[in-house]
């Protein structure tokens, strides 16, 4: 069962709804690349990384065919401060990328949310640190949802678990950036970019509806105020100022919440993973029920704003929490501070595009909550 | 009903084709399908798999541990996957490259001669859709309609007057299985 504190998952306040087409086997990255198309995506910058690549080629044929920008820039410095520019003129813009190119976009970033700019980034993560490898990972926890590039910022942070949620979630990432003026990311991984699964993504789409904003800088026309788009604030008491407005904007976003549950109710052991890693978790807590061992599945979606209102309420009843992450442990911290001690929070990981089958977990996950 | 295949060869030889070909046949029985392809940097030569699983119920990993069936095209794929046959399951060879034997007590092994099949058939570039006929053959995993209509779907969206010839290699292969299953199970009655 999803949980939403506000909208549901799937509703782009620009695009125009169309009825949902016959399902087709799609690939991960061609559903977020048509996502973004759906969610009326004006303009896309990026560069070429694998396991991502199939987002730009897709967006390179159906961007301009719709009569909006396609761009290939000459690198991710380069894509990123392009959104930047867009996205202060008012335009839903985008990027997409895979690990080390999101590192080289953390400055631009920084100015993004500095300025209070909406914009949309997606992240097909790989592993890492560095080069790393194209396999499949999720080491990019921190660096999406804590900040990654400097100072006091935030994103909102989409984590989509199979084919249809890479397809609606770009979509409610546009949605919520442009409703607190602050940049979104949609966080996936290599396995959901690659794979293939009967979704709903249609071949065809609405035109775009313009919104027009008070805040952008992209001519004055009859407007009585100017508008600038900057980040420098030099009087500390004014910058001061500032970073509280932002502070502030983030926790009205807190409101925006989204978390999926399974075999919840009963369970005694809450396991807590996202994106491709609660869908391995989902096995291994069905093959668990099998067995008769009461464990259940919360999923973020959101991972900023972070389910910790719910992970509090339930570590009050339930023998403990089981984190599994692609990563060394990045969402447990933020587990753990929702807990706060109530019950025992363990963790499981692995790094480096290795992905334990089900079966493995099962048998970690039972060990670890053995009476 | 749930089926969690690995096939696995090396790149050229329609591995990940064949995987999608499997994942739009369980879709069009409005089964839950997912296809998850791993392969090297080459576009040629170099190792290539991929998984399908298709279910009647919400599929949550991609990747299992050990499998209904494998399909091994070549003998470095045998030597790695056949060992993650999970017992009662089926492993299939395509014995036009793999020369040794391999024998497991508790699943099936047949030997396809794909690509003798495929020439036969005077086209001998399917010989991953013959290894794809003796799935059907060796376990009623999906109907032939539903691979059938999956060939005329996927292969024809490029190559249409490639889907005929794409059609008898499924059948041929489906016919080999059988005919292997036929023989075994006279063997082991002659055997008593």
């Amino acid at each position: 069962m999803i949980v939403t504190t506000r909208q549901p998952v799937s509703t782009s306040e620009r695009a125009v709804r169309t009825p949902a087409p016959a399902k087709r086997l799609v690939k991960g990255n061609e559903a977020l690349a048509l996502g973004a198309v759906a969610a009326g995506a004006e303009c896309f910058f990026g560069y070429p990384i694998t396991p991502q690549n199939e987002v730009p080629e897709i967006l390179s044929y159906w961007m301009p065919k719709l009569g909006r920008v396609f761009l290939q820039a000459e690198s991710e410095v380069a894509s990123i401060n392009m959104v930047y520019g867009a996205a202060a003129a008012g335009h839903r813009a985008m990027t997409s990328s895979s690990s080390p190119g999101i590192s080289l976009m953390m400055e631009g970033l920084s100015y993004i949310a500095g300025a209070r700019l909406p914009c949309v980034i997606a992240n097909v993560m790989r592993g890492g640190p560095g080069l790393g490898n194209i396999a499949p990972s999720q080491g990019d926890y921190f660096q999406a949802v804590k900040g990654g590039g400097h100072g006091d910022y935030r994103c909102i942070v989409l984590a989509p678990w199979n084919v249809q949620e890479m397809y609606e979630l770009p979509a409610l990432a546009f949605d919520l950036a442009e409703r607190y003026r602050m940049p979104a990311f949609v966080l996936t991984d290599a396995v959901l970019g690659s794979m293939l699964e009967p979704a709903r993504v249609p071949l065809e789409f609405p035109p775009l509806v313009r919104r027009e904003q008070d805040w952008t800088a992209c001519g004055r026309g009859n407007r009585a105020h100017k508008n600038v788009v900057h980040s420098l604030y030099l009087d500390p008491e004014v910058l001061s100022a500032k970073c509280e407005e932002l502070q502030a904007t983030y926790r009205r976003a807190a409101c925006e919440v989204r978390f999926d549950e399974r075999l919840i109710d009963d369970a005694q052991v809450v396991v807590v993973a996202f994106g491709i890693s609660a869908r391995l978790a989902l096995s291994a807590v069905s093959a668990l029920r099998r067995r008769g061992e009461k464990f259940g599945l919360l999923r973020p979606i959101t991972l900023f704003p972070f389910p910790s209102e719910r992970l509090s309420a339930l570590a009050k009843r339930v023998r403990g929490m089981m984190v599994f992450e692609l990563n060394s442990g990045q969402m447990v911290e933020d587990v753990r501070l929702a807990a706060n001690g109530a019950c025992p929070v363990e963790f499981f990981g692995k790094m480096g595009g290795v992905l334990p089958p089900p079966e493995e977990l099962v048998e970690v996950f039972s060990k670890r909550f053995a009476r | 009903m749930k089926e969690e295949v690995l096939i696995a060869g090396f790149g050229g030889q329609g591995i990940l084709l064949m995987g999608q070909l499997l994942a739009e046949a369980a879709m069009q029985e409005e089964l839950y399908a997912t296809w998850f392809p791993s392969y090297g940097p080459e576009m040629r030569g170099g190792t290539a798999n991929c998984t399908v699983v298709f279910s009647s119920e919400e599929i949550g990993s991609p990747i299992a541990a050990q499998y209904s069936v494998v399909i091994a095209m070549n003998q470095p794929s045998l030597e790695r996957f056949a060992p993650r046959v999970r017992s009662g399951g089926v492993l299939l060879v395509n014995a036009s490259m793999v020369p040794v034997p391999y024998e497991r007590e508790g699943i099936t092994v047949l030997y396809i001669p794909a690509a003798e099949i495929a020439h036969d058939l005077g086209q001998p570039k399917v010989g991953n859709v013959v290894m794809l006929g003796s799935l059907l053959g060796a376990r009623p995993a999906l109907p032939i309609g539903a691979v059938e209509a999956a060939i005329r779907t996927v292969i024809g969206r490029k190559h249409a007057d490639a889907i005929d010839v794409n059609l008898s290699a499924l059948c041929a292969g489906r016919d080999a299985a059988l005919e292997r299953l036929t023989n075994s199970a006279a063997d082991a009655v002659a055997a008593h």
